[in-house]
């Protein structure tokens, strides 16, 4: 719908959150294999009578021929769009009228579809899944109108947030070749041009059972979960992806910076560094490296750059090892009113060499993994986010590996803090993104 | 009434008012309801599946207790308790906060203000501990006033650049004028600077007591650990005389058009007027009407109309906000600036159709399904459990109301649904509001 997660406003704020496993509050994970390829993981949790529902395509913007950004997205949209058995539209109001509620997001590496239920009705999202994943009616008039909608969307999120425009740019310039450098949404002119062909061809080729994988997690029991989910998804047949080639992003050998000018009040700024995505042996300490920098009021940028210098309004520092291929270390900021964005900047490179050149101490470490770690098992209150991270980890190649993360999490020393700083956040490894505020027409 | 002569009424209600509901349905909360013998009410719900508590503190101090020159108050006041006590700085809170993992946030809303609490059990006390330091001795350092004012005013010049807040804020002053719910709750530039720190200190003694708060506890912990919890850390926290608020009296209203200027893609258009208040008993028959309108994400009319069938928004909704004195009903939708006549006449039609005939009846039961279908997922995770009992209290809805709210959707008919479009939609009040590039 629906939704796309990437980017909030205020940028990334909560992407600290969730990486991680605490083996000891585990609940099991049941883990299934249909023959045609469907993984499904169950995990059951009784304490309210609901459950999640979650089916992951291993399709998304990455995917994208040139010329065709935001077409996995758009698909998205279609999928709500019916099919013969259930019209346009049939699918939510089925879910609402069953007192759940649905929706879609889209993201560089996947495409997740998700109803939350009463668990007792959690055949009615197995059906209904099992319906779309293969006749979906793509009707050519409502292809066209759902195209205007997906440009609505564009200009809410994106045209009109000028921290997501600038986003947007930035994120052009940090990436050069890899698709990365699209943005999930789709450029303008792309979605003017999309047909139901494209769609179709994407449609045909990732929508199947041996792409995607099912997470349920809430209330169920998993026997009578999988007999319906044999007969829903059965005759479901496998398709040849063959090998996907996805452009390397070359080596960064020097800065690269960017502006964006327009109307806003306060000017805004973006500093990324390339670094591996999970499972790279170096996640764990630049997850535990940005919680240092950037999580919470007693943070080394708020308290520097908020609290004593007051030169900024709103600061962060985001990893982003949840990726399929290699992403970026943020850290982000708006200046405060009459302050530079420059003195922001600055201030930036400061903390960077502050921590570069001294070891971090034991405590400051040791709260940084406590919030982490607390933060995973405040988490597993949802059932949704507890489907989700099962999802997330599975989408890196196996969900055992946020049980291995947690464990990679305490083993982290604050001089492999130190090192991962001076390994990837140098000034030849930076894009920095400037929001230049414009005065507002009159 | 001097304090000793209400602290024996508290203890009195102590006596009286205990009590525990439990509630028939195997799916239902046991939520135990008490009376702190300082007048605090208190509500807790046990779950041990994880070991996390989560905690909310409601205290009856909003906007409705400030003065418009003074606008900001409560929210200052609620922001600033976190920042020094007589034995901690700003820094050394946070810090210890942050060092255990758990989690403190203020919010201030149109009726309340909420303090929220989320910790790990192991470190339930420490917690606690902090929390009663800051809810009962906050210092309000000079410097930290200062620099809180700065922030809070920051905030508010960046948030001119959403157009949905530009939106809101100018929607709220047309239908409610000078009245405190036509005010955000940050207050404004000038009245953010007008407050001292004598108003600061004042309102926190006038307002944060035992006797004007309501505290919810969910997760795993028991009775007789949140009895020496509460016993160790709030039992100083002493009652006192509390002035209650004005109310709201119902106002007449602007309407028309208001257009604002800005350079965007999409116009961003609000259409509404005065709403109902949450104690109305119309309220759910509202609500079932409000489903169908614009309130049932896919489901609703608005919905179908705008986006399925035009192609003119990515997402177009109404809502009635139903505050304790007087509440706001308002669609919002962002198209772009070409299409925004065509989107406001199509909203007017739908609302008109509203009142004009019965809703089908597919439509009313699709309604009701969902609207007591969904409830349990309200109740879902600790911290939307315990934001909930605070409310439920707040507003007088009673512990049985998870049991009967059901039967009141359920009553809902087709004429009522009629009624109350007649009743609470009128085309002849409506404000409407435009940020966008032209009219």
């Amino acid at each position: 719908m629906h939704l796309l997660p990437s980017i909030p406003r205020v940028l990334l704020f909560s992407a600290l959150i969730l990486l991680f496993f605490n083996a000891t509050l585990q609940a099991e994970v049941k883990e299934y294999t249909l023959e045609n390829g469907l993984k499904v993981m169950i995990l059951e949790d009784h304490k309210v009578p609901l459950a999640t529902f979650q089916i992951w395509y291993r399709v998304g913007s990455r995917d994208e021929p040139s010329g065709k950004s935001g077409l996995s997205h758009l698909l998205e949209h279609m999928m709500f769009k019916g099919t013969p058995r259930y019209g346009s539209k049939q699918f939510s109001r089925i879910i609402q009228r069953n007192g759940g509620i649905d929706n879609a997001h889209t993201s560089k590496d996947h495409t997740m579809y998700f109803q939350t239920l009463s668990s007792d009705r959690i055949g009615i999202s197995i059906d209904l899944e099992a319906d779309r994943m293969s006749n979906l009616l793509m009707d050519p008039k409502e292809t066209i109108s759902e195209r205007n909608v997906v440009m609505e969307e564009r200009r809410m999120r994106y045209e009109d947030v000028p921290q997501n425009t600038l986003f947007e740019a930035f994120s052009a310039a940090a990436f050069m070749a890899h698709p990365y450098r699209n943005p999930v949404i789709g450029w303008m002119s792309d979605l003017s041009s999309l047909q139901r062909e494209d769609l179709c061809i994407l449609y045909r080729k990732y929508y199947a059972p041996n792409n995607a994988f099912i997470v349920i997690a809430g209330d169920v029991n998993p026997e009578e979960v999988m007999e319906k989910m044999g007969t829903a998804f059965e005759d479901k047949e496998r398709v040849s992806i063959g090998t996907r080639h996805v452009t390397e992003e070359p080596e960064q050998r020097g800065e690269r910076r960017i502006q964006i000018k327009k109307e806003a009040e306060l000017p805004y700024i973006l500093v990324g560094y390339h670094t591996p995505s999970y499972p790279h042996r170096d996640s764990a300490a630049l997850e535990v490296l940005s919680a240092i920098l950037g999580s919470g009021k007693s943070s080394r940028l708020y308290h520097s750059l908020i609290y004593e210098k007051k030169i900024a309004l709103n600061v962060g520092a985001d990893y982003s090892g949840m990726h399929n291929d290699p992403f970026l270390f943020i850290l982000w900021g708006t200046a405060a009113p009459g302050r530079d964005i420059g003195e922001v900047e600055s201030e930036f490179y400061r903390e960077l060499e502050h921590i570069k050149g001294m070891t971090p101490s034991r405590r400051e470490v040791e709260k940084a993994k406590n919030q982490i770690e607390a933060s995973f098992i405040f988490s597993q209150d949802s059932l949704y986010m507890q489907a989700m991270k099962i999802g997330m980890f599975e989408l890196l190649g196996d969900w055992r590996l946020m049980e291995r993360y947690l464990e990679e999490i305490r083993k982290v020393t604050p001089e492999e803090v130190q090192q991962a700083a001076n390994k990837y956040l140098i000034e030849d490894n930076r894009t920095v993104g400037v929001l230049v505020p414009m005065k507002y027409l009159q | 009434m001097n304090r000793s002569r209400l602290r024996k009424i508290f203890f009195l209600s102590f006596l009286l008012i205990s009590s525990s509901l439990m509630i028939d349905s195997p799916d239902a909360l046991e939520i135990r309801r008490t009376i702190l013998p300082n007048g605090l009410t208190l509500l807790h719900v046990e779950r041990h599946s994880l070991p996390i508590i989560t905690a909310t503190l409601l205290v009856k101090a909003s906007p409705l207790d400030e003065s418009p020159e003074k606008a900001g108050l409560a929210n200052l006041t609620a922001e600033l308790l976190t920042e020094g006590t007589e034995k901690r700085k700003a820094v050394d809170i946070s810090e210890e906060i942050e060092f255990i993992g758990a989690s403190f946030g203020v919010s201030v809303d149109s009726d309340y203000t909420m303090l929220s609490l989320s910790v790990l059990k192991k470190d339930v006390e420490k917690g606690v501990e902090i929390v009663s330091d800051i809810l009962l001795n906050p210092l309000f350092p000079a410097e930290e006033i200062k620099r809180k004012k700065e922030l809070i005013k920051g905030s508010l010049r960046q948030s001119e650049e959403e157009p949905s807040f530009i939106g809101e804020k100018a929607f709220k002053k047309a239908v409610f004028g000078d009245l405190p719910y036509g005010r955000i709750a940050s207050g404004g530039m000038e009245t953010i600077d007008r407050i001292t720190r004598d108003d600061i200190k004042g309102f926190h003694s006038a307002f944060y007591t035992p006797n004007n708060a309501i505290l919810s506890v969910v997760g795993d912990i028991n009775d007789s650990e949140i009895k020496t919890l509460t016993e160790k850390f709030l039992s100083s926290w002493r009652p006192a005389e509390v002035k209650k608020s004005h109310p709201v009296h119902r106002t007449a209203g602007n309407k028309g058009i208001i257009f604002i200027k800005r350079d965007l893609a999409q116009a961003n258009i609000i259409i509404g007027h005065e709403g109902i208040r949450r104690g109305d008993s119309d309220y759910y028959a509202v609500s079932v009407m409000n489903y169908i309108l614009g309130g049932g994400g896919f489901s609703s009319r608005l919905m179908q109309s705008v986006r399925d069938e035009m192609g003119l928004a990515y997402d177009i909704h109404s809502f009635f906000t139903p505050n304790k004195e007087a509440g706001l009903f308002q669609v919002g939708v962002q198209t772009k600036n070409e299409s925004a006549k065509a989107v406001i006449s199509e909203v007017l039609r739908q609302i008109e159709k509203m009142r004009g005939g019965y809703v089908s009846d597919q439509e009313l039961e699709d309604a009701k399904t969902y609207l007591t279908g969904s409830f349990p997922r309200r109740l879902e995770t600790n911290r939307k459990t315990s934001d909930f009992l605070v409310a439920l209290e707040f507003y007088g809805l009673g512990l049985d109301y998870i049991e009967k709210y059901p039967m009141y959707i359920k009553s809902v008919t087709k004429e009522e649904v009629r009624r109350v479009a007649m009743e609470y939609l009128d085309p002849g009040k409506l404000v409407i509001v435009i940020v966008g590039t032209r009219l």
